[in-house]
């Protein structure tokens, strides 16, 4: 059975590779190249998978699982500027994509032996993008 | 691998009526569906590529090309138009969400190429959200 906790962290960044022209740059990220930043307010769905314990009912505590999102995800990152202030993001450009890799590898240890494992991260950067992650290897080749 | 999804949004009206069908059935099949002045929705479109990440570009795709193939290969034929009126998809094909997906699907694949050359990003898939309460999804 699948479980997902729903948060949001409101966080500023820029997309752009120092190795890259400002035109190169801007064919890439867009918009997202303003070396002032820009903000989103990230909306992030963790989902657990694992089987409902007999006594409990329940696949992982929900609260726990909270914590936890809340300790290594929106505690770090939320009202932060991801490039100044949130490594590894000084020097890994803090796309969608990266920031769900990012987010996934934070969590998944924290799951390791524990009775659910990390099943999926899928971050919202706004309404109309968002990203899904499900850990290296799926989908048949290497992340 | 990682998988990147945009949504996207379109008004369009139809009516459901199959010319295989008697009047009397399609009314007991489509129902309200059925009213032949047609009705409308604000469909959601979310289109999912599929790809793997190098973390140094941190990109699986370019949202601005997608929203152009999608932009000129979906949304100009369909927002604002009569399913069954004015797309050629329809013409003998009743225009419901199942179908529609299916045509969107195929008009995706047709052009995928022309904007994304290599093996990746592929389309992983397309989803059609015809109101809240009605959605529709094929995986590629």
């Amino acid at each position: 059975m699948f479980v997902t906790r729903r948060v949001d962290f409101s966080a500023s960044h820029v997309c752009s590779q120092p190795s890259l022209s400002a035109d190169e740059n801007r064919a890439l990220y867009g918009a997202a190249v303003n070396p002032r930043g820009h903000g989103h307010n990230f909306v992030l769905e963790v989902t657990l998978d694992g089987e409902p314990d007999p006594v409990t009912g329940m696949v992982f505590d929900i609260k726990r699982l909270k914590d936890i999102v809340n300790e290594s995800v929106v505690r770090p990152m939320d009202h932060r500027f991801l490039n100044y202030e949130v490594p590894p993001f000084d020097h890994v450009v803090p796309t969608a994509e990266n920031i769900a890799v990012e987010i996934w590898n934070r969590l998944e240890q924290r799951f390791l032996g524990e009775a659910a494992r990390l099943h999926n991260v899928r971050l919202y950067e706004t309404e109309d993008l968002y990203v899904d992650y499900s850990g290296p290897g799926t989908g048949g080749t290497p992340a | 691998m990682i998988r990147v999804t945009r949504r996207y949004r379109f008004s369009a009206s139809h009516r459901l009526h199959s010319g295989e069908l008697s009047d009397t059935e399609n009314q007991a099949l489509y129902g309200k569906c059925d009213n032949p002045y047609g009705h409308g929705h604000d469909y959601v479109l979310d289109v999912t590529a599929e790809g793997p990440l190098d973390p140094a570009v941190g990109r699986v795709l370019n949202p601005a090309t997608l929203d152009g193939l999608v932009a000129q290969y979906v949304l100009k034929d369909l927002d604002s138009h009569n399913l069954n009126e004015d797309v050629a998809d329809f013409a003998a094909l009743v225009p419901t969400s199942e179908n529609l997906t299916t045509s969107i699907k195929a008009r995706l694949e047709r052009v995928w190429k022309s904007a994304f050359e290599g093996e990746w990003p592929r389309l992983a898939a397309v989803r059609l959200q015809e109101t809240k309460r009605n959605g529709f999804e094929l995986s590629t």
